[in-house]
């Protein structure tokens, strides 16, 4: 596989530009789960710009690597990159949530050009991803299947039957980058369910484990998935990024009323400020 | 037994349909399909022995992944190997297909019309003995709610091996529900029809109709004769094996024709076969004398299949008693029929 030559001060462009086209978005969409969006945003930009072997003008081409985002609710930050890396016209998520979108609050695979999987109902990706490893391996193809989970989710009791399996059958052309913002719908993780010891549980599932102090500093971001892509084990990887719920956004940083929320013209004007410092 | 040509294209002679479960026969037919078509994978779930998958992974064993007890991992397992190409058959219980792992089929496989074909066995009440944690009553209520979802219920074993070449056809996810053991073949070879969503008339009558599936066509066939001959009834018998998409037309000619229905099923009577046939002669706007026979909103009791099978009057006895009350039955005669239909 060939990593594309895109250096990481262009993605970090790329990453403004995307937290931009997330507010637009969720301003166009009325509402949305803006927080989790802009906590997954650097490597979101990072996967579609630079390490996926995708083709936007050939969407099901076989040997393509898979994206699946498990964390289904952070579609309005998924489907936007999409568009921004050249899918669809950026002028079509101005229908966002509306009636007879194809882009809705989760990515729907049959709708969506370039998406790989339907997801929202959280604990399935992992799954699939498994699925699609054990599928690319028999047929010999050598694509990677990356999945995208938030932390939240790791509550979901599937997620550590598929991480049991990940491990049994060696899938190492499975990566798992899972969004530690450290916050889900009805507070911090910790408090809510706690996940720590969080890496040792996927250590202790018999996964390569990455972890990454600061997953929205896209050199951090680039080298764990450096790191992944060249994975010399028989195991599959997973990369435990602690990131930033709102990341960019100076009302919406690490705030858990920035899960879902709906943006006005004078908070998304806020926002683009905040983000053009970044 | 006669060598036959399947819906798919291969042509075998692989088992012997008075000897061996559905299950057995399932596993054989997957098998030798198998041979022919490189994109079959299976998944299980701890099942391989108790579902017979494991006789085709016994034959390709790269092809088959059995990911333990875990059945929400089992479905998304499935899904994710039909993304990659793949014709995945995925096999458990019943119970654990529907409920376990349903959420897995519904938003999985279904929604994304995934060519995920599953197996399910042990389902109705032929685990007998195991009770309603290991019993399900209930799946073909939740099969047939997911669209895209192809429900088929075999009558025996030769059928499950037609409808499991059969489903190859169907570009989409396909459900279908087998039991555990060795119930009495209906078909004595594979010279029958078989084609999905058609219902078949397997005993001819004008007085009243029993519109079944699974176990109880054989059952109803037997009642059916035995009504002909002490009770001098024409009793007509149809074995309604997809019950999603159903049969209209059979149902709609049935009504017109006998003006008394009797549904069979090895299931919750809210939610089967019963309602889907209900709903057809609703639809028709048609009077008829209608009886579903079934579990009747209950949880199944413990005991070998054959007593719980005459508990519920789902054997040929039970059959027989419920088509002498109908008989009995009063419905609205209506003069306009035939301008109607």
């Amino acid at each position: 596989m060939v990593k594309k030559d895109v250096t990481v001060d262009k993605l970090k462009e790329l990453a403004k530009q995307l937290r931009k086209d997330i507010i637009q978005t969720t301003v166009w969409a009325g509402s949305g789960h803006v927080g989790g969006a802009m906590s997954a945003a650097d490597y979101l930009v990072a996967l579609y710009f630079k390490y996926l072997n995708i083709n936007p003008k050939d969407c099901n081409k076989p040997d393509r690597d898979r994206f699946i985002l498990s964390k289904g609710h952070s579609a309005v930050g998924y489907i936007p990159c999409l568009s921004l890396r050249g899918y669809f016209e950026k002028d079509k998520l101005k229908t966002f949530n509306h009636f007879m979108s194809p882009f809705g609050m989760h990515p729907d695979s049959l709708k969506v050009p370039g998406c790989d999987c339907s997801t929202g109902s959280l604990g399935h990706g992992l799954s699939i991803g498994v699925g699609l490893c054990l599928g690319a391996k028999l047929q010999k193809q050598t694509y990677k299947t990356v999945v995208m989970l938030g932390d939240g989710e790791c509550c979901e009791g599937s997620v550590y039957e598929a991480m049991m399996a990940a491990k049994h059958y060696k899938l190492d052309n499975l990566i798992a980058i899972v969004d530690r913002n450290g916050l889900m719908i009805d507070g911090r993780t910790e408090d809510v369910m706690s996940l720590e010891p969080f890496a040792d549980k996927w250590r202790a599932f018999g996964w390569n484990v990455i972890e990454v102090s600061d997953g929205n500093d896209m050199q951090q971001v680039c080298d764990s998935l450096d790191q992944a892509w060249n994975n010399d084990t028989s195991l599959p990887t997973a990369i435990i990024a602690k990131t930033v719920k709102g990341k960019g956004v100076s009302y919406m940083e690490d705030d858990v009323k920035w899960h879902y929320g709906a943006i006005d013209s004078e908070k998304a004007e806020i926002a683009y400020a905040d983000i053009e410092k970044l | 037994m006669a060598e036959k040509k399947s819906t798919t294209g291969t042509t075998w002679n692989c088992y012997d349909a008075n000897t061996m479960s559905a299950r057995e026969i399932y596993g054989r037919v997957l098998r030798e399909m198998a041979k022919t078509n490189d994109k079959i994978v299976g998944v299980t779930a701890d099942l391989e022995k108790s579902t017979n998958i494991g006789i085709f992974g016994k034959e390709f064993p790269d092809r088959m992944f059995n990911v333990g007890i875990a059945e929400q991992n089992l479905f998304g397992v499935a899904a994710g190997l039909a993304k990659s190409g793949l014709i995945p058959f995925a096999s458990t219980f019943a119970v654990f297909a529907c409920l376990r792992g349903g959420e897995q089929v519904r938003t999985d496989i279904c929604y994304q019309n995934l060519p995920v074909k599953i197996i399910a066995t042990h389902a109705g009440i032929s685990f007998g003995q195991a009770g309603s944690t290991h019993h399900c009553t209930e799946d073909l209520a939740i099969m047939k709610s997911f669209p895209n979802m192809t429900v088929i219920v075999p009558a025996d074993g030769a059928e499950t091996g037609r409808a499991v070449e059969a489903c190859m056809d169907i570009d989409g996810p396909v459900y279908i529900r087998v039991g555990r053991g060795f119930e009495p073949p209906f078909h004595h070879d594979q010279n029958f029809n078989f084609e999905i969503g058609k219902g078949e008339i397997v005993h001819e009558g004008s007085d009243c109709t029993i519109i079944t599936c699974g176990i109880g066509v054989l059952q109803s066939v037997i009642a059916a004769k035995e009504l002909k001959n002490v009770d001098g009834l024409s009793v007509r018998v149809i074995n309604m094996h997809t019950i999603k998409p159903i049969d209209k037309d059979i149902i709609v000619q049935a009504v017109k024709e006998t003006r008394r229905i009797i549904t069979i099923e090895e299931h919750n009577t809210i939610g089967g076969l019963g309602d889907s046939v209900a709903a057809v002669i609703a639809e028709s706007g048609k009077g008829c004398a209608f009886t579903k026979i079934g579990l009747q909103d209950e949880f199944s009791m413990v005991g070998y299949p054959e007593d719980l099978y005459s508990h519920y009057k789902l054997d040929s006895n039970g059959i027989a008693e419920t088509v002498r009350e109908i008989m009995g039955k009063e419905f609205e005669e209506d003069e306009d029929w035939e301008d109607e239909v």
